[in-house]
């Protein structure tokens, strides 16, 4: 029987990086296929590409569907042909109803007139398949993400969908959500719908999966299939993780002194629900010249843990006290984080990070301008000096420290951060994914630098969606689920099965 | 492919991709000359003739003043549509005051200026502390305070002023070396400019050589300062034979450079494009961006004042016309020096040599006897051009 879909050796690339090297999926009609990998692993990147968010052109390789080779200009074109994707980030309108939302884009309307009677029928069976008991006219703003969840695939029912795919689906879904979202998966599949489902919950991917197959680095590492054989977790995991990680990260000098750092009960919650804590009564401590890491899935509150510190970037309602050196000190704005010796290099260079139009030495000095200036006039000449100082130590690789930041690739844009924020003169750094969407090379050297601020003492934070990472990088790591720190891990302790487990198993 | 290695060639590029990377600011300067140039044959001569070139100043000195400050605004990222309203308010407000009250000018002009302030201190809470669109709330505040101007002059003009308040805007500054004609003070200035501007430039370029940045080729740099200097010493010879420097022309021209090095020399200024740039990014830099964005306001609103003292000096009196859309014009200069509407970009000398271009465009085909209809279409599709010309250009570099 040939396959449903049939992806062969496809490669894509994005400038610096080889997201996709020669990946293969094949898939089923009527199955349940499940596509697991870390993150950054390049899932999210191959489900692009079959979509047409990446055109036919931008990448290599053969697509073939009903064994037929495709090629689409753009979501348009794959949705044509029954192809349906839903986000991680769910893409619906939330000041519009329900109904509204289903026919975005495929009104049902007669010469540009809505017919709000069909359109409301078919809204009430389409929830009916879904089992989703909410009238049509309610707003999607008022639903939770789990049943949001259920109107994206109500959306994709009317579309008539032959291949289902969702990234991430139950991430952030409660328990009873994810049990009734994958029964509903079952349902659709006894209907004849064929799904991928990207998944980092493993006992789901078992409960579910007709076949499994792993990426890894950018490459299929192995398909299995559920009906020929037993597929544990552990069998996941050792594909997912399995890789050489001799000499990837330098070696450091580990001593670490007295406690820099003392986080105790803190407590956040969401800035917009008012009923929801994302942070989970945190206990941290960080320890002078000490590389402690935070692992977790995305979603699970590392970064909303990081920014709260930080000058209350995120979140209200905070409570929790933190002490440096002992002494307990203010953080409840950026500029008294930064005075009380805290540093924040964000997940997100490009929007939170960084001043793109501005040039390399303008980013550096902005955390730190005083320090440039005499009576709040800025001598340039000071300024040049200390961009060059910083361009050396950090090696970034620019023409001139007069660059604009756009022009760099993503590792020397992360030197930037970095130098700007050390430029702060700081005493802890939290470093929030420091080395994503980075190459090889670059992650390196940044990995280099960090060594560096540990053996000058200063305390390093490093949130990362790299297990490997991690446990090549750290000292402690500490575990992080739905907002609480579940485990925490010395170095010696610490492997990517037992940082799975405390996760997958919460 | 980085994209970094593209940045070596500019380094090692020629006079031509010099121009290329820096077409924007030539081009606004080339495009100031070709109009002057073009509206002085078809005016025959009339455009570049000492009383009409001090009148240029004279009419265009509320506009270039309020475009400091709403340069400033722009680049922070937001927008003032009410400086022509309370442009006017503040007119009516100095005629009812010296008029109607009998109010000393001494004491009325600070008075002005403390109300300038804060309107913007009010415009600007709304905008910092609420984030509610600089939009919505100074489209509020066009719509108040062109509403109190009229109240203040109950639908009447109110004038005129005593001569000491006229001065603002008509006097000149008298011949210190005594000469009469020509004005030996305004030719001294316009000799004093062009050597400071000389040697500013000349310092600037041994600085640069010192730290290994990209330069401007030598003849670039002395075609453009021959340009600029012949012009000043021009325009200034041209003022000397009439009656010399206008006292605006010397507020003016202290101000655009007390705002030039504010902006470009200050941590205040750096922090106020790193908000334009990008606000988040900014805030977790530790930056307040709420003040800053408070303080444009309220420099705003203080300008705005200034130019309704001048604009109603000028006129010896105060209507309830006063100011009326003059704030698109103010804008519409902005973004023709090159400031971005999305924030972060543009300079002082870009929005000055933008308002002149809007000036010297008015007053050409004024003197033309073109009517204030084809005026407004040919203007509207200049703003356009040079906004298409950033845009482009933008487009084409990434």
């Amino acid at each position: 029987m040939t396959p449903l879909l049939e992806m062969r050796a496809i490669t894509k690339t994005f400038p610096g990086v080889k997201a996709l090297d020669r990946v293969s999926l094949s898939v089923r009609e009527g199955e349940i296929h499940a596509l697991v990998g870390e993150n950054g692993a390049g899932k999210s990147t191959l489900m692009k590409v079959l979509s047409g968010v990446y055109p036919a052109g931008s990448y290599d390789g053969d697509i073939l569907y009903d064994g037929r080779p495709i090629a689409f200009a753009g979501i348009a074109d794959s949705e044509a042909k029954g192809i349906i994707i839903i986000h991680q980030e769910l893409a619906l309108v939330p000041l519009l109803s329900i109904a509204e939302n289903l026919f975005l884009g495929n009104e049902r309307a007669k010469g540009g007139i809505i017919d709000w009677r069909d359109t409301f029928r078919r809204t009430e069976d389409l929830l009916k398949k879904v089992g989703l008991s909410e009238t049509p006219a309610t707003l999607v703003d008022s639903l939770g993400v789990g049943k949001q969840q259920l109107v994206e695939i109500a959306k994709a029912l009317s579309k008539d969908v032959r291949l289902l795919i969702l990234d991430e689906p139950t991430a952030a879904l409660s328990e009873a959500d994810s049990q009734a979202l994958l029964d509903l998966l079952l349902d659709l599949k006894a209907h004849g719908v064929t799904s991928i489902i990207i998944s980092h919950k493993l006992n789901e991917v078992r409960r579910v999966a007709d076949t499994v197959t792993v990426i890894r680095d950018g490459t299929t590492v192995s398909t299995m299939d559920a009906r020929t054989e037993d597929i544990t977790e552990a069998r996941i995991v050792r594909d997912m993780v399995g890789r050489d990680m001799a000499h990837r990260y330098p070696e450091r000098d580990r001593r670490a002194g007295e406690v820099i750092l003392d986080l105790r009960d803190w407590n956040v919650w969401h800035p917009e629900h008012a009923g929801r804590q994302v942070i989970k009564s945190a206990n941290l401590t960080v320890r002078k010249g000490e590389v402690v890491g935070i692992a977790g899935l995305m979603g699970s509150g590392r970064t909303e843990l990081a920014m709260s510190l930080f000058g209350r970037s995120y979140g209200r309602n905070i409570s929790g006290e933190v002490a440096i050196h002992g002494r307990t000190v203010d953080v409840s704005t950026v500029p008294k984080a930064i005075a009380a010796g805290l540093a924040y290099v964000t997940e997100d260079r490009k929007s939170l990070g960084l001043i793109l139009d501005e040039t390399i030495q303008r980013n550096i000095t902005l955390t730190n301008l005083p320090a440039v200036s005499s009576n709040g006039v800025i001598t340039e000449a000071r300024e040049t000096q200390v961009a060059e100082k910083y361009r050396a130590a950090m090696n970034i690789r620019t023409p001139s420290v007069f660059q604009k930041v756009m022009n760099l690739s993503g590792g020397n844009q992360q030197k930037v951060v970095l130098s700007k924020w050390l430029f702060a003169g700081p005493e802890v750094l939290i470093l929030d994914e420091p080395t994503r969407g980075i190459d090889v090379g670059a992650k390196f050297e940044i990995y280099g630098i960090i060594n560096g601020l540990s053996a000058e003492g200063k305390g390093v934070i490093m949130i990362s969606s790299e297990m490997p990472e991690l446990l090549g990088m750290c000292d402690r790591i500490y575990v992080m689920n739905e907002g609480a720190l579940v485990g925490e891990l010395t170095a010696a302790e610490a492997s990517q099965e037992r940082i799975m487990s405390l996760i997958v198993t919460d | 492919m980085d994209l970094a290695d593209r940045g070596d060639g500019t380094t090692a590029g020629g006079i031509g991709r010099y121009l290329l990377s820096h077409l924007r600011e030539y081009g606004l300067l080339f495009a100031l000359i070709a109009i002057m140039v073009f509206f002085q044959i078809v005016t025959e001569g009339t455009l570049l003739k000492p009383v009409n070139i001090t009148n240029l100043f004279l009419q265009n000195s509320y506009i270039i003043i309020m475009a400091l400050g709403m340069l400033v605004v722009i680049v922070s990222g937001n927008i003032d549509l009410s400086v022509g309203s309370v442009m006017g308010f503040v007119g009516a407000l100095a005629a009812v005051m010296i008029v109607e009250w009998g109010w000393p000018v001494a004491l009325t002009i600070p008075a002005c200026l403390v109300v300038g302030i804060v309107i913007g201190a009010a415009q600007g809470y709304w905008v910092a502390y609420w984030k509610i669109p600089s939009f919505i709330v100074t489209l509020a505040g066009m719509l108040v305070f062109r509403g109190l101007s009229l109240w203040l002059l109950e639908g009447q003009s109110v004038g005129p002023f005593p001569k000491s308040f006229q001065l603002l805007s008509t006097g000149f500054v008298p011949d210190i070396f005594g000469i009469g004609k020509p004005n030996g003070t305004a030719l001294a200035a316009g000799a004093l400019a062009v050597a400071a501007i000389v040697w500013m430039g000349l310092k600037a370029r041994a600085r640069n050589r010192q730290y290994g940045i990209e330069d401007e080729p030598a003849a670039f740099f002395v075609t453009r300062n021959l340009i600029v200097a012949g012009a000043l010493l021009f325009v200034t010879y041209k003022l000397s034979t009439f009656r010399g420097l206008p006292n605006v022309l010397i507020s003016m021209a202290v101000l655009t450079i007390v705002y030039a090095f504010l902006t470009e020399n200050t941590t205040l200024g750096r922090r106020i494009y790193a908000l334009g740039g990008n606000e988040k990014a900014a805030k977790l830099s530790g930056i307040k961006t709420e003040r800053l964005t408070f303080l444009a306001f309220v420099n705003m609103g203080m300008l705005a004042a200034l130019a309704g003292l001048i604009f109603a000096a000028r006129l010896n009196t105060a209507t309830p016309k006063a100011g009326f859309a003059v704030e698109l014009d103010v804008i519409a200069a902005v973004f023709i020096g090159g400031a971005s509407m999305s924030g972060g970009v543009g300079k002082i000398v870009g929005a000055v040599v933008g308002a002149f271009i809007m000036g010297v465009m008015n007053n050409g085909m004024s003197i033309m006897g073109i009517g204030i209809d084809y005026q407004q279409v040919i203007k509207g599709l200049v703003l356009l051009a040079a906004v298409f010309f950033d845009v482009y250009n933008k487009h084409k570099q990434a």
